[in-house]
């Protein structure tokens, strides 16, 4: 297990083609760091960049003491799960798992120690004769761990490794992975454009905008105190209403607005969409004709059913306030 | 077809019919022919049962050839040009699967160049460069060898675009999963791509194997030597002159010999061969 720290690391593809644009960050030891953003914000790209399999155009990346920048990915001492699992074919379950530790020369028995101890954590014990076709999806993301985790590496670096599985599947190979990071305890680095993901699974997150880390830390302070507009719009469903107030932005999560009497109010929409999710409702409405700024507010199951005008009030505890030209937050 | 038409049905199987007896009738001609005596051939009409001389023929032809015409056993010409349509393949395969993975994993300067270059001697067959190659042939002094009858027709540019476009549905996950394995290229050639491309080459081996036995233009070329003809020029060869001067007899029991291994090889591979062409595993 090691430490990653990332310095002023950098990517561009041709001069003028820059994806990602001085991204520092240094990584503890056995922390399980999420990388979250959209899709084409270049988190994949760094993750590549750890894992060796894109260069480094300027700065530097160390596992542990070494800077890796000019290493092979073989010697970088990682581990990678792809997105597609990337598992080779023609080869059964067990080979699949063994074939890096053969090229590293292992002995057969150590080998199949290794291999048996990760099929017997992931509960691959009864397919490891079988090819991975005959597989289901849940139990090839499992091979493909299975794979990662055989090599005992300092970092594992993930991929989108849940966005292929169905809804229920995820949930379920979430809990698993955060059962498999408490138990390996080994730096993992994981990239994903699903928030639930992130907040979930994340011990910190480093939110990736346009090839620029918007924001870094554990995810309910990010999620509290979102950095920047980006990252307040990017975070939670439905996000933060933001709304221009006096030449600055007024950030409000739509579970900080609650109705009130129209003498109350600090904030009135006229609610065009009722969205009742069964725990909870989630109203959407204009705050003034319907040029102006879109509110969401989650409001108890039965609180509205009919559109129409709509009294809010918030506690100015849970207000935030932003800078509408940088995106960035103001602390008051 | 779902629709229920008594007269289209009847037509279709008739016309079915009709090209199977077509593409059937003359082939059971030639094997009742190699079963005859030449008498009993040059009858108007010939008879359509088989004849006795089954053995007597197969065994002239095998060891002896024919009498009137050339005298090369064929069974050394099957031998013969079973070689070279095994050379043929597989040195085809041999070296478009290597120019391929290059192609395709490789990036170096003028790669496409390359590969175009490649891809253009398509339309160079061996029949439009005969004269020089033989000229080089020649000059080498390959005339009557295994080399001068194979190596020229092993370079492929069919094969090597096959393989090209077959590794690009390769997912480069699968490479990238092996660089983070630890693999070196040529590891990842060897582990990986090779076992994923089993069908393909299957596929290719069957067609090339039958390039390589029907080959008649080269082989008619540049074999003097008896003992180098391959069996289609065996038969060419033992047509000797005026339809009477020939032993039909022995001619058919070549030609049918000359068909057995072809067949032999799609029967055989054939579930290998429909694979490769339309399944990939992946």
């Amino acid at each position: 297990m090691a430490a990653v720290s990332l310095r002023d690391v950098h990517k561009s593809y041709t001069p003028e083609l820059k994806v990602i644009h001085g991204v520092s960050m240094e990584i503890e030891d056995g922390e399980f760091i999420v990388i979250l953003g959209p899709s084409g914000c270049g988190k994949s790209t760094l993750l590549r960049m750890v894992a060796g399999l894109e260069t480094i155009s300027a700065g530097e990346i160390a596992i542990g003491e070494r800077v890796v920048n000019d290493l092979e990915p073989k010697d970088r001492d990682i581990a990678m799960v792809f997105q597609n699992y990337a598992l080779y074919p023609h080869m059964s379950v067990y080979d699949n798992m063994a074939y890096g530790l053969r090229i590293r020369g292992l002995s057969r028995e150590e080998i199949s120690v290794r291999v048996k101890k990760a099929a017997d954590i992931l509960e691959l014990g009864d397919f490891l004769k079988r090819k991975p076709r005959a597989l289901s999806g849940g139990q090839r993301q499992r091979v493909a761990m299975g794979r990662a985790i055989v090599r005992e590496p300092q970092v594992f670096l993930f991929d989108e490794p849940l966005s292929n599985l169905d809804a229920k599947l995820r949930v379920q190979m979430r809990g698993e992975l955060q059962a498999l990071h408490r138990r390996l305890g080994t730096t993992s680095l994981f990239v994903t454009h699903d928030q639930v993901e992130a907040m979930t699974l994340a011990q910190r997150m480093i939110v990736i905008n346009a090839g620029r880390a918007e924001q870094i830390g554990a995810p309910l302070e990010v999620y509290a105190k979102p950095a920047t507009t980006f990252v307040a719009g990017f975070l939670g469903s439905p996000p933060m209403n933001l709304i221009p107030r006096e030449g600055k932005l007024l950030g409000i999560r739509p579970e900080h607005l609650e109705p009130c009497a129209a003498s109350d109010a600090l904030l009135t929409i006229d609610v065009d969409l009722i969205e009742p999710l069964g725990a909870d409702t989630v109203v959407y409405g204009h705050v003034g004709d319907s040029e102006s700024v879109r509110v969401a507010a989650r409001l108890p199951a039965h609180a509205l059913t009919r559109e129409g005008k709509l009294a809010l009030r918030y506690d100015a505890a849970n207000v935030h306030w932003y800078d509408p030209q940088s995106g960035r937050r103001i602390d008051t | 077809m779902v629709e229920n038409r008594p007269w289209l049905t009847v037509f279709s199987h008739a016309v079915l019919i009709i090209g199977a007896i077509t593409i059937a009738f003359p082939l059971y001609v030639t094997f009742v022919a190699s079963t005859l005596t030449l008498e009993q051939i040059m009858q108007v009409p010939m008879q359509l049962w088989p004849g006795d001389q089954l053995i007597a023929n197969y065994t002239q032809v095998l060891t002896g050839g024919s009498t009137t015409g050339s005298k090369a056993a064929v069974s050394s010409m099957l031998v013969n040009s079973l070689v070279i349509a095994l050379v043929i393949p597989l040195g085809k395969m041999a070296i478009s699967v290597i120019s391929a993975f290059a192609i395709v994993y490789f990036r170096f300067p003028l790669r496409m160049f390359f590969f175009w270059m490649i891809f253009v001697t398509l339309m160079l067959p061996v029949e439009v460069r005969i004269i020089p190659t033989f000229k080089v042939i020649a000059d080498l002094g390959m005339l009557n060898t295994y080399a001068g009858l194979t190596v020229p027709l092993i370079a492929s540019a069919t094969a090597t675009f096959l393989f090209r476009q077959f590794f690009m549905t390769i997912p480069d996950e699968l490479a990238e999963a092996a660089r983070v394995d630890g693999a070196s290229p040529m590891r990842f050639f060897w582990d990986i791509v090779l076992p994923l491309s089993k069908t393909i080459m299957a596929a290719l081996f069957v067609i090339q194997f039958i390039y390589g036995w029907n080959q008649y233009l080269w082989p008619l070329l540049i074999t003097t030597d008896e003992s180098m003809y391959t069996t289609v020029i065996g038969i060419k060869r033992m047509i000797v002159g005026s339809d009477a001067a020939n032993e039909w007899n022995l001619i058919m029991a070549t030609a049918i010999l000359a068909m057995l291994p072809p067949a032999l090889v799609v029967m055989l591979m054939q579930k290998w061969f429909v694979k490769g062409l339309v399944e990939t595993e992946k």
